[in-house]
């Protein structure tokens, strides 16, 4: 059973898998996930990064945050390139070139995960290389300044889909990359949030154990474009999980199972107070929209119950 | 191109050499600044896991550092933060559960510093 002193005994130091240094705003949440992420794996570790906020933070030429092999990629292609490390390795490993036994991570915020390096994603979860892939998701386009993405909320306000008086935001529900991930009947998907370290960490090493593909969805709020006090980053993150909004489950083989069932659900609104995106949603006309959005989280939590319940494998 | 190169021909992209950004002081991003109280620390390590920065040095002590309460607490121990890195952005402070973190503006430490 891992502790608190355990985990952070590995992410000290400049001998870490990551280290100080990185451009990450004050407040990011991302290197927390990866620190954490990171240190989970007993093995050496390649790391291939999308284009996103990690990748463009943590690399600044001629400055790199990485003590540990990693590779900047496009926003699309992530996990082809983990498909093709991981075969190259096995390639490499029967002819007896290389002995050790490594882990390989693929690295996408939610542009790169949910849009862009979907087909990429699906595809290498398909053949079932063996890598994890993790997806610290902030629900939208943050590096490039809040663009709507398939993993924004309903209701958000973004650059892309504003809030005035034609629009109240995005009018979509969000994607759930768990369910499509757990699709493609891939040993291990996993659900985390950033200010649950023993959660995540444990996720983490099971998703490094697992036999084959395994997925790793974190929420990570996003200080500059949730725009919120960057000291309240772990605080959101908290919300998320305390409200329904974002529950931490796993599938392991296709079973689900809840990790955190908040003994009282806090309202909706708890989470979205103090959010610049969401600030519209508290005018007198838009109240409908926060009844709405609390229907859908409800909906999908007694769902999300009666899975697990059930033992429907997924 | 006037001739094909083969894989292993083809000249390799930019490699760094491994964390190098250590170089980076990101400490001059900071607005507040976190003052630790040794005293009441319970060196439970949130903030260290927290630390967007990884700007909370800790080490392993057998025989351990006082806090809160007059306590030892062993095994890891934090130390006081590495302005180099800290971006000041205060979850340290917010999480940390003896309250032993309080942000103060930097202006005010660094005149406190300046005392004669």
């Amino acid at each position: 059973m891992p502790t608190l002193q355990d985990i952070a005994l590995k992410t000290d130091g400049v001998d870490a898998r990551l280290v100080s240094g990185h451009r990450m705003c004050a407040g990011c949440g991302i290197p927390a996930v990866v620190k954490t992420v990171l240190a989970a794996s007993d093995k050496p570790v390649i790391v291939l990064n999308a284009t996103g906020c990690l990748e463009v933070t943590s690399a600044v030429y001629p400055f790199t945050a990485w003590n540990t092999p990693w590779m900047h990629l496009t926003f699309e292609n992530a996990a082809a390139v983990a498909a093709g490390v991981e075969s190259a390795y096995k390639a490499l490993k029967r002819r007896g070139r290389v002995e050790e036994d490594i882990n390989i991570l693929a690295v996408g915020g939610d542009g790169g995960t949910y849009d862009i390096g979907f087909q990429a994603l699906s595809g290498a979860l398909e053949r079932r290389h063996k890598f994890m892939y993790l997806a610290y998701d902030n629900e939208g386009y943050m590096n490039t300044g809040n663009q709507r993405s398939g993993a924004t909320p309903f209701g958000a306000s973004t650059t892309t889909v504003p809030a005035g008086t034609a629009s109240f935001g995005k009018a979509q529900w969000r994607k759930n990359l768990v369910e499509i991930a757990a699709a493609h009947r891939i040993p291990y998907v996993g659900q985390a949030a950033v200010h649950n370290t023993l959660d995540l960490y444990k996720k983490a090493e099971k998703g490094f154990k697992a036999d084959g593909p395994a997925v790793l969805a974190v929420l990570q709020p996003c200080t500059t474009n949730w725009a919120y006090d960057p000291a309240l980053t772990m605080q959101y993150s908290k919300l998320a999980v305390e409200t329904n909004f974002w529950p931490l489950y796993e599938v392991e083989n296709g079973v689900v199972h809840i990790n955190v069932k908040p003994a009282k659900r806090r309202p909706v609104e708890d989470f979205l107070k103090g959010q610049s995106r969401f600030k519209h949603l508290f005018k007198t006309e838009n109240q409908h929209l926060i009844a709405e959005m609390q229907q859908m989280i409800d909906d999908e939590w007694t769902r999300l119950v009666k899975l697990e319940e059930t033992g429907v494998q997924l | 191109m006037s001739s094909k190169k083969s894989w292993h021909e083809l000249e390799v992209g930019v490699v760094l050499p491994p964390a190098t950004s250590v170089g980076y002081k990101t400490g001059g991003w900071r607005v507040f600044r976190p003052v630790w109280d040794a005293s009441q620390c319970i060196h439970c390590m949130i903030c260290v896991n927290y630390c967007p920065d990884m700007a909370i040095p800790i080490e392993k002590s057998e025989q351990g550092a006082v806090g809160k309460g007059g306590r030892v607490y062993k095994g890891a121990v934090r130390k006081e933060t590495n302005f180099d890195y800290c971006k000041g952005c205060g979850i340290c402070a917010t999480e940390c559960p003896s309250k032993c973190l309080t942000m103060i503006r930097e202006e005010e430490a660094e005149q406190a510093s300046c005392k004669l």
